[in-house]
């Protein structure tokens, strides 16, 4: 039997673990703009992709060109991704909103720094919470991943990539400011020891691909642009053929599918950590760097006498309902410390209706929120 | 020998299980546009899959639906950022960036040097017809000083931006001008700019008698097409006036032609080195 091989361990930025997962997981073009706190993805790309067979990096002249280039880039079957920080984001959300009307797979790595504006250039924050679920025009469907050490960068960026490629939509992976920078050690996993998803491309004819199909999971196959199979791809709504259309059933039926193919597969996509959750009376819900500060201060409870756990959200939208839902039936209280003024806290408090009493943690000074903050609500029960 | 006529060319190269007609007014001068292009593209033997279509938001942004190629209708001003990227991806496809004036130039004006600085080997088509057309007449960076528009009731103050300068300073390495009037010679700078490495500019001016003939001198399209048959003059014809002559004609022609290599097939050279050290173990 051959032995299982080792896992190759390295010290890293998170940032520097974001590149690693993009890596493993196929991606071979980047497109961005540089900003703080997300730049070491853009550098690290720069060096990595030109070295790479098929790899390409490329700076653009701003982040709407970035979208612009990576949405280019997937349409011919790359995997594809930006990364980039607050003022960079709101640039980005016109095109972002163009990659779900057009159901083009791409990776935005958002590395949230303090706002409103050019704000807080270095400052840890988690104010982009609400941009990332509303921030482009219309109603749609986001997926929103988080992730909340070194490690997690790595993974995460792996399952942005699988998501945006198994529903054909943009994934965006928001990250703070102190995750990103800091330095830990992790494990490279082996080929073969993760899930590497790519989209579905058409098996029929090209005379027979309509490129908007309905399909049992809602997302239809696609080609890469150049292929043969010539079809037409719009921001505008369009039916099935990729033509542009304003009659209300073919309107419904696109609005329908691109809310449905998300809607369906929640249990796919709602991640979370559950820390000590069976049988807490007090548990708190968060996410990002933040979170590891929630999960000593519910170790410090538990050595207290206080029943707490941790709901960690991995996924931050679809909101993790279920998951949520089960706690509600036993802990009396939830705690939902985050640094912004309340963003996650306003979903929590929809899907809690009541139940349990909900005491928010808010900072928006550019400081972290620490364990003791948080234990001392945990202690009020 | 084939005796098909041109019609039956571009018959070829429609979408058939598209819903006609078109959204196009009688007369517009973009429709003779993407005539040109397509004719072009038979004459160069380029197979349709090849062809990559990449167009903004505004009437010349429409014109991608309507094509058998690879076609895709980006967001306002940002057609060229789609088309880099797609070019990148994938050298061996033909990309085209079909741009309004006020796409191209306005809101799509950053994108517009950097392309040409770098020298993306797409071939960028701008349809010039001086106005914002799709939005109803407003103006343009294209807008000629004293005309009126809808947002500019007194007359245009701003000085009108001439294309052909513009890329020629950004570095683009092949730039003309055409108008829908002089057809065959836009069909010859057409075939040009599609055959050029690196980053090509067409300026096409295509009336708009909707929008702006009829708000400044030009009652119908015959009105217009005739102001572009008086106006244009060949660049080298142009070049010899004198200047108090120049003021009422516009050049068309090829402005530069610098034959330098697209920025992809640099990078991909570039790339191919790394890959052989590598396999050599070097670093
Ligand atoms: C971000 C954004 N701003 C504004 C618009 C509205 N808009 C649609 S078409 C257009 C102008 C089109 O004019 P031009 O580019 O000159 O093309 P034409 O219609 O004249 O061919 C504008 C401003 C838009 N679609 N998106
Ligand atoms: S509004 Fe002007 S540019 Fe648009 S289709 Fe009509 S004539 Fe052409």
């Amino acid at each position: 039997m051959p032995r299982p091989k080792k896992r190759t361990e390295i010290f890293a930025l998170g940032n520097e673990a974001v590149v690693e997962g993009a890596l493993l997981a196929g991606c071979t073009f980047f497109g961005g703009y540089p900003i703080t706190p997300s730049s070491e993805i853009m550098e690290i790309m720069a060096t990595r992709l030109p070295r790479m067979e098929d790899g390409v990096f490329m700076q653009m002249e701003d982040e709407i060109a970035s979208m612009g280039a990576v949405i280019g880039a997937s349409l011919t079957g790359r995997k594809a991704m930006t990364a980039t920080s607050g003022p960079g984001f709101s640039l980005m959300q016109e095109n972002l909103g163009y990659a779900v009307m057009a159901e083009t797979p791409m990776v935005l790595v958002n590395v949230m720094r303090g706002g409103p504006s050019t704000g807080l250039p270095t400052s840890p924050a988690q104010g982009d919470v609400q941009q990332a679920r509303w921030g482009t025009h219309g109603d749609h469907p986001i997926i929103v991943l988080s992730a909340s050490n070194v490690q997690e960068c790595l993974d995460m960026t792996i399952t942005a990539f699988n998501m945006a490629e198994k529903y054909r939509t943009p994934v965006i992976l928001l990250l703070d400011e102190v995750t990103s920078h800091t330095r830990e050690k992790i494990e490279l996993p082996n080929e073969g020891e993760y899930e590497v998803f790519s989209r579905t491309v058409p098996s029929m004819p090209p005379e027979w691909y309509k490129p908007y199909e309905e399909t049992v999971r809602g997302v239809p196959p696609m080609p890469p642009i150049g292929s043969g199979y010539r079809f037409h791809v719009t921001g505008l709504t369009h039916d099935r053929n990729g033509f542009p259309t304003q009659r209300p059933e073919e309107v419904v039926e696109l609005m329908d599918r691109i809310h449905r193919k998300i809607d369906q597969f929640f249990y796919d996509i709602q991640l979370v950590e559950e820390i000590m959750t069976e049988d807490c009376d007090v548990c708190v819900i968060a996410y990002g760097s933040v979170a590891r500060s929630a999960e000593l201060a519910v170790q410090q409870a538990r050595s207290n006498g206080v029943k707490a756990g941790l709901l960690k959200l991995m996924t931050l939208f679809p909101y993790p309902r279920r998951q949520t839902e089960k706690i509600l039936s036993h802990a009396k209280t939830l705690v939902v410390p985050e640094m912004n003024m309340g963003q996650m806290s306003r979903e929590v408090k929809r899907v809690n209706m009541g139940h349990a009493a909900v005491r928010t943690i808010n900072r928006v000074d550019g400081q972290i929120v620490t364990p003791s903050e948080i234990l001392k609500v945990i202690m009020q029960g | 020998m084939s005796n098909i006529t041109g019609n039956e060319i571009i018959h070829q190269y429609l979408r058939h299980n598209k819903k006609f007609p078109h959204v196009l007014c009688a007369g517009c001068g973009h429709g003779i546009v993407l005539g040109t292009l397509i004719r072009s593209i038979h004459a160069l033997g380029i197979p349709k899959d090849d062809v990559v279509v990449v167009a903004g938001i505004g009437c010349s942004g429409r014109l991608a639906v309507y094509v058998d190629f690879n076609t895709v209708h980006t967001t306002h001003g940002r057609a060229l950022s789609f088309a880099t990227g797609i070019k990148m991806s994938n050298p061996k496809l033909h990309v085209i960036a079909l741009m309004g004036d006020g796409d191209a130039l306005s809101i799509g004006g950053n994108h517009l040097i950097h392309a040409a600085r770098r020298n993306i080997g797409v071939t960028a088509m701008i349809l010039n017809n001086n106005i914002y057309g799709m939005t109803g007449g407003q103006s343009s960076p294209a807008t000629p000083e004293g005309s009126t528009t809808m947002t500019n009731p007194y007359g245009q103050l701003d000085h009108s931006f001439d294309t052909v300068e513009l890329a020629r300073g950004a570095g683009a390495n092949y730039v003309a001008r055409g108008t829908v009037f002089h057809v065959n010679r836009l069909e010859k700078i057409m075939m040009e700019a599609l055959e050029r490495p690196g980053f090509s500019l067409v300026e096409a001016i295509t009336p708009c008698h909707t929008q702006f003939g009829r708000k400044n001198k030009y009652k119908s399209p015959v009105d217009m097409y005739k102001w572009l048959k008086s106006t244009a003059i060949p660049v080298e014809r142009y070049n010899e006036l004198p200047e108090n002559k120049r003021a009422d004609r516009m050049p068309i022609g090829v402005f530069v032609d610098r034959g330098k290599p697209g920025y992809e097939e640099l990078y991909y050279a570039r790339q191919e080195n790394f890959l052989k050290q590598a396999a050599k173990g070097g670093k």
